[in-house]
């Protein structure tokens, strides 16, 4: 590989040819500020657009400054991060930022996460000698997203995962000068536009101008209502990340912990949505099951490949952009949708409350579940299932408001009867480990003999389109395909709208690296080691469980005994299986 | 529950689907694609930015992101008789700013902006090359030169009809 040799800051240093000024002076331990680049390594989310101009340096023979995020190692090129030019520049673009930006920073949900504020802190902002117009837009909300443009700095980090890495494109730059801002088109609400809701904007958004409804009010309110009770689940992905709100590594694995803050904030019964993942497998894996059977036995009709149905924003995705493909996907609910269901029937009953006066709330790593909430078939006679989700960040807040020592909690367990679980269900907290625990258990019941080894390496990872051929023996070779990221669902969707594609099973997550870097997570701020870190202890959390096959979940045994029969029967079909819509847009032509 | 719905005629959805496919719905040519769709239609409304997205296969919002970035791209249907003022050098020494103001009051909209009754519409751009005229306004393409605030109650009633 060609090198470079160059100087940054009085320092030699070589670098492979290609290798911009910002990452050649990353590698010696000089961190140039930056705002708009962005880069969560490995895991295909990116923007470098190369226009906010926080980053310029000061290169020897060059008349301008050179924006580093996007200025190429040049052999014998002298830089300077730190001369008093580049550091006046890179003060006068923040003063300009922040004299069309509120100073509310007290009262902003990304008070304390905010790179901006961030970057006026570090470069000692004192003033801001500029005086001058500012924006003035509405504040918009919706089921899951609160947009306050006023806010906007232009990044548009936002716009780069809306378009290139989801390829849903509601958000984008509009207009042009002083009024230009990332907005839907014609200024839509984005309940009306294709936004499917997975919220990456709000993971990528520097600033406060994208953020989570905050639902932590409801928690407070209704825990003090008396004449309710409260019932809590908590999925996956929220006990490999929580703990980096209260300083501990990313990875913490805090499953204890969190059951006893629910308990001492105040929730009635405090369930996991791991024994309703277990759930799901049982009634996905047996759907999955019933079509291979057909598909083997020459059925021309079935829908090959099943495709998951977890992620709501997934489902979003297909409802808006490929409903002709709706019956692809299993019409099992989502593990939160399972859980609600089962708690305002089954456990309501068994604790004698009517379902309107137990609230269900759940815990997500995502704010997308927000909007599945809302979502009128998930519910009955207007009650929802679930009646409202908050985000790991949101749980974190609340933990905080009540006074809770979290890091020095003692650990408790999760209620019964809906809190015990299995390793196949604290995997589905990462990329495939949907497909994992569905093939532990239908490896199983198609061969009828115990597996060997529970792992399924080979459709781990975090690849963003994985696949693999996982022998069944005696039954089929099935070809299995894992995916994150809507663009690479959107590679299989048009696979199967030309007849051409070679899978029997489908997995589709929306975020980056699966649940674990949902949108309702703590901040990762670009740094890709942290959604590894929680990659790793999901694996470790899978490995710690004494059961990790979701059939042998003794409470998702009792429960088929006890009130749904056995999986995909009637009653299971009513309360654990939806059906989606077409929400594509339509032209209406007239004659 | 379903998507929503996008009226518009089916004439015009035709002839939005030929211009797009005149560029082989290549989303490449979006720019050219609005400047033939404009042309046709005298402005681009929502619903013709819908029916240009689905036909290149493009987010509306990338559509809606390039017409409200250009001044040339608008989304207002333009008057029957549609009013340019130049406002290049020239013209603007030589008082373009008072005519302006003038056919503003004349007809009381604003710059972008079309009359009630649909009859006239002004808008405002750099140079049309007639500079020796200046200051210059042009009315469906016909040029009105070396103008005066007083002239232009006249010139409008040459369109009375």
């Amino acid at each position: 590989m060609e090198t470079i040799k160059l100087t940054i800051d009085n320092r030699a240093v070589e670098v492979p040819r290609g290798t911009t000024i910002l990452k050649a002076a990353e590698q010696m331990g000089i961190k140039i500020p930056t705002l708009c680049n962005f880069e969560l390594d490995g895991l295909a989310l990116k923007n470098h657009p190369g226009g906010c101009r926080i980053c310029v340096v000061e290169v020897a023979g060059r008349r301008n400054l050179a924006p580093a995020c996007i200025t190429e190692c040049m052999p014998d090129m002298v830089v300077k991060t730190n001369s008093p030019r580049a550091i006046d520049a890179r003060r006068t673009v923040l003063e300009l930022m922040l004299s069309d930006h509120p100073n509310d920073c007290l009262q902003c949900p990304k008070n304390g996460k905010c790179e901006l504020q961030a970057l006026a802190a570090n470069m000692g902002i004192r003033e801001i000698p500029y005086k001058g117009e500012q924006s003035n837009y509405p504040i918009e909300l919706s089921p899951s997203i609160y947009r306050d443009a006023n806010k906007c700095i232009m990044c548009r980090r936002c716009e780069s995962v809306c378009h290139e890495y989801q390829s849903v494109g509601a958000i984008g730059a509009v207009e042009r000068g002083f009024p230009a801002v990332v907005s839907t088109a014609f200024g839509k609400h984005l309940i009306d536009t294709n936004c499917v809701f997975c919220g990456q904007c709000i993971a990528v958004c520097p600033v406060g101008a994208l953020s989570e409804i905050d639902n932590t009010g409801k928690v407070l309110r209704d825990i003090a209502n008396p004449d309710v009770k409260t019932a809590v689940q908590v999925a996956p992905a929220v006990r490999v990340a929580l703990g980096e709100e209260f300083g501990m590594p990313a990875g913490s694995i805090v499953t204890g912990k969190i059951a006893a803050a629910l308990k001492a904030i105040g929730f009635d019964y405090v369930f996991d949505t791991d024994w309703s993942a277990d759930l799901t497998i049982m009634e996905e894996g047996t759907e999955a099951i019933g079509r291979f059977k057909a598909f083997l036995a020459g059925d021309k009709d079935v829908k090959i490949p099943i495709m998951t149905s977890c992620c709501p924003a997934w489902v979003n995705f297909y409802e808006k952009f490929y409903p002709e493909l709706r019956e692809y996907p299993s019409t099992a609910k989502s593990p939160q949708g399972m859980f609600g269901a089962t708690v305002k029937t089954y456990f309501a009953d068994k604790v004698g409350i009517p379902r309107e006066k137990l609230i269900s709330v759940s815990v997500m790593p995502c704010v997308a579940k927000k909007y599945e909430c809302e979502r009128e078939e998930l519910g009955a006679n207007g009650d929802p299932d679930v009646n409202y989700s908050i985000t790991t960040r949101e749980l974190a807040r609340l933990i905080k408001i009540c006074n809770i020592d979290f890091a020095n909690l003692p650990e408790a367990k999760f209620d019964s009867p809906l809190g015990e679980s299995t390793g196949a269900a604290v995997i589905f907290g990462a990329t495939g480990g949907v497909m994992e625990a569905a093939l532990r258990t239908a490896a199983e019941v198609l061969t009828g003999q115990t597996l060997p080894k529970v792992d399924f390496e080979e459709v781990r990872g975090l690849d963003g389109i994985r696949e693999a051929t996982i022998p069944i023996p005696g039954v089929i070779d099935l070809k299995v395909a894992i995916v994150y990221g809507l663009k690479n669902a959107r590679v299989i969707m048009e696979q199967i709208k030309a007849g051409n594609c070679p899978y029997h099973f489908v997995e589709v997550m929306a975020c980056p690296g699966g649940c674990i870097d949902g949108a309702g997570q703590p901040y990762h701020h670009g740094d890709a080691s942290i959604i590894r870190a929680r990659h790793a202890a999901i694996y470790q959390a899978d490995r710690d469980m004494p059961l990790r096959k979701s059939h042998e979940n003794p409470e998702v045994q009792a429960i088929y005994k006890e009130f749904y029969g056995e999986p995909c029967s009637e009653k299971s079909h009513h309360l654990l299986h939806t059906h989606y819509f077409d929400k594509k847009i339509k032209f209406d032509l007239e004659k | 529950m379903c998507g929503p719905k996008i009226h518009i005629s089916e004439a015009n959805f035709l002839k939005i689907k030929d211009i797009c496919a005149s560029f082989n719905n290549n989303p490449g040519e979006l720019i050219n694609v609005l400047h033939k769709t404009q042309e046709y239609f005298g402005y681009l409304p929502e619903e013709v930015q819908q029916v240009v997205a689905d036909c290149l296969g493009i987010p509306v919002g990338k559509v809606y992101g390039v017409v409200s970035f250009y001044s040339f791209f608008t989304m207002k249907p333009k008057g029957k008789y549609a009013i340019s003022v130049c406002l290049g050098t020239a013209c603007y020494v030589k008082g373009a700013e008072k005519i302006l103001d003038t056919l503003k009051n004349e007809l009381k909209i604003s710059e972008g902006g079309v009359t009630p009754d649909g009859k006239f519409s002004i808008d405002v751009l750099r140079c049309v090359g007639a500079c020796g005229l200046a200051p210059v306004m042009t009315i469906n393409g016909k040029t009105y030169g070396r103008l005066v605030p007083e002239k232009i109650k006249s010139i409008l009633a040459e369109y009375a009809d």
